[in-house]
């Protein structure tokens, strides 16, 4: 049997008093493909955010590829992590944005490039290369030399998606990466997507509102509502026979709003 | 009276003076606006403090009273400085601390996505300023920049107060001489228009080449 690869345990997160996060835990295998969703709110990409160290927690433990990720070890006592500690930790994580978050003053190449270059001295000539085999997998290589202002949102986001491959995570972060875009614009990230799961053995967490893609895509689902997990399964246990009140209104809402599922 | 050539060339020394003083007491005020400025964002709650007295002083006081510091009062800690040294030190420290704080401003204001994004690429700090918030705050800063440099060039005046010969100096030197008013001093006009003219035209230049490709940014 093998260990977790994401461990989270009795996770705590306030915004002033309000609890976003509410004592939560719950583990994730390596390589499973998990699809979080749930109303707005309910705290999902929060999740994602902590786990990127984007936000704090208040209370309780992250345990990511068997290291503490907000704790460490100092004379024998645990401590808050400090920032060299979460730069090591962040390398197993990649992340790709609702808003892409490309760098605009740098090329389609560069913002690939920069990151393999300054932070695990990759010569740049092996971290072009490699990301023109990044570009050519999203379908964008004849884009290398465009600036992000110059592509389409689809196309920003499948750039974004190569940037966070580049650094090779065992854990890839989607958080809503669909949402920002014109509807015309979705299958194509989210074939690219749907690649990435049948040809890697990443971990992947998403978080999504596209129920159908959710389906496909995922070993897990898991619904939360107010910061918990409200129901987990199977993606046909949760979205043909859910047995929580709660999702199934909650999935009766996303159907009325004209989602596919 | 008469020999106007004579005068013209006066003045013209004197025109030399104050291009020496904008020019050096800008590159002055440019490296102490990134330090200040920097500082200002700082994580280190020390060099935030000192930042902040540093462009708080220059800012509250006026430049006429740091010139005289700077040129009468620094000699009894035992630094004296040339008049030109000390013109440029007053004009680059009072106006570097204005635009320290256009630098603030101007890294405070690129998107906070973008440090989420060098955060996901773990980046380190140094390295997030260096090639992610830096370059894009700093076409922010270019235009108030320009405004800078040509307050500089326009406060080079003060230091006629001690006894640098720069070009509104060397018009009440003519003026004195000739008894007229007019002509001296419609010159230095002239003069002081033509060269705040070629500043803002080279930060323009500047600005041109360093924002080109970004277009459609933001």
């Amino acid at each position: 049997m093998t260990d977790p690869i994401i461990r989270i345990d009795n996770l705590v997160k306030s915004f002033g008093t309000f609890k976003v996060l509410d004592g939560l835990s719950f583990d994730v295998m390596p390589g499973e493909k998990l699809a979080l969703i749930g109303p707005s709110g309910s705290g999902k990409t929060t999740i994602l955010r902590i786990l990127m160290t984007l936000e704090s927690i208040s209370d309780g433990h992250i345990e990511i590829c068997g290291d503490q990720l907000y704790h460490m070890r100092r004379n024998g006592r645990e401590v808050p992590a400090d920032e060299a500690h979460l730069h090591k930790m962040r390398s197993h994580i990649g992340m790709v944005f609702q808003h892409f978050n490309l760098f605009p003053h740098k090329s389609v190449l560069e913002n690939i490039t920069l990151a393999p270059i300054l932070t695990k001295g990759t010569p740049r000539a092996k971290a072009e290369a490699r990301a023109m085999e990044l570009l050519e997998m999203v379908g964008l290589a004849d884009k290398a030399d465009a600036r992000p202002a110059q592509l389409s949102g689809g196309q920003k986001q499948r750039v974004a998606i190569a940037r966070a491959l580049a650094l090779q995570p065992r854990i890839m972060l989607f958080d809503e990466v669909t949402s920002a875009l014109d509807p015309e614009l979705v299958e194509e990230v989210l074939l690219v997507m749907k690649r990435l799961a049948a040809e890697t053995d990443m971990t992947m967490l998403l978080v999504t509102h596209e129920m159908g893609f959710a389906h496909e895509f995922a070993d897990r689902v898991l619904f939360f509502d107010k910061g918990r997990i409200v129901e987990q399964g199977p993606p046909e246990q949760i979205f043909s026979n859910p047995r929580e009140e709660r999702t199934q209104s909650f999935l009766r809402k996303i159907i009325a709003a004209g989602h596919r599922v | 009276m008469g020999d106007w050539g004579g005068y013209l060339s006066l003045i013209l020394q004197g025109a030399l003076v104050t291009a020496k003083l904008t020019v050096m007491g800008c590159a002055l005020a440019l490296v102490v606006a990134f330090i200040a400025g920097l500082g200002r964002v700082s994580r280190f709650a020390a060099i935030r403090w000192l930042a902040t007295a540093y462009i708080e002083f220059f800012r509250g006081t006026s430049i006429f009273v740091q010139l005289f510091w700077v040129y009468f009062v620094l000699p009894f800690a035992g630094v004296t400085l040339e008049p030109l040294q000390a013109g440029i030190m007053a004009l680059g420290l009072n106006v570097g601390a204005y635009a320290a704080e256009v630098v603030r401003g101007a890294i405070l204001s690129v998107p906070r996505d973008q440090y989420e994004a060098c955060i996901a690429v773990n980046l380190t700090r140094f390295q997030r300023m260096r090639h992610v918030i830096f370059p894009q705050a700093l076409p922010l800063m270019l235009p108030t920049f320009g405004n800078n440099a040509i307050e500089l060039l326009k406060g080079t005046a003060v230091v006629s107060l001690i006894s640098l010969h720069d070009m509104t100096f060397q018009a009440q030197v003519v003026r004195a001489q000739t008894g007229s008013t007019l002509i001296p001093f419609a010159t230095i006009l002239v003069l002081y228009f033509l060269m705040a003219l070629a500043l803002s035209r080279a930060i323009r230049m500047i600005e041109t080449r360093i924002t080109r490709g970004l277009d459609g940014v933001r």
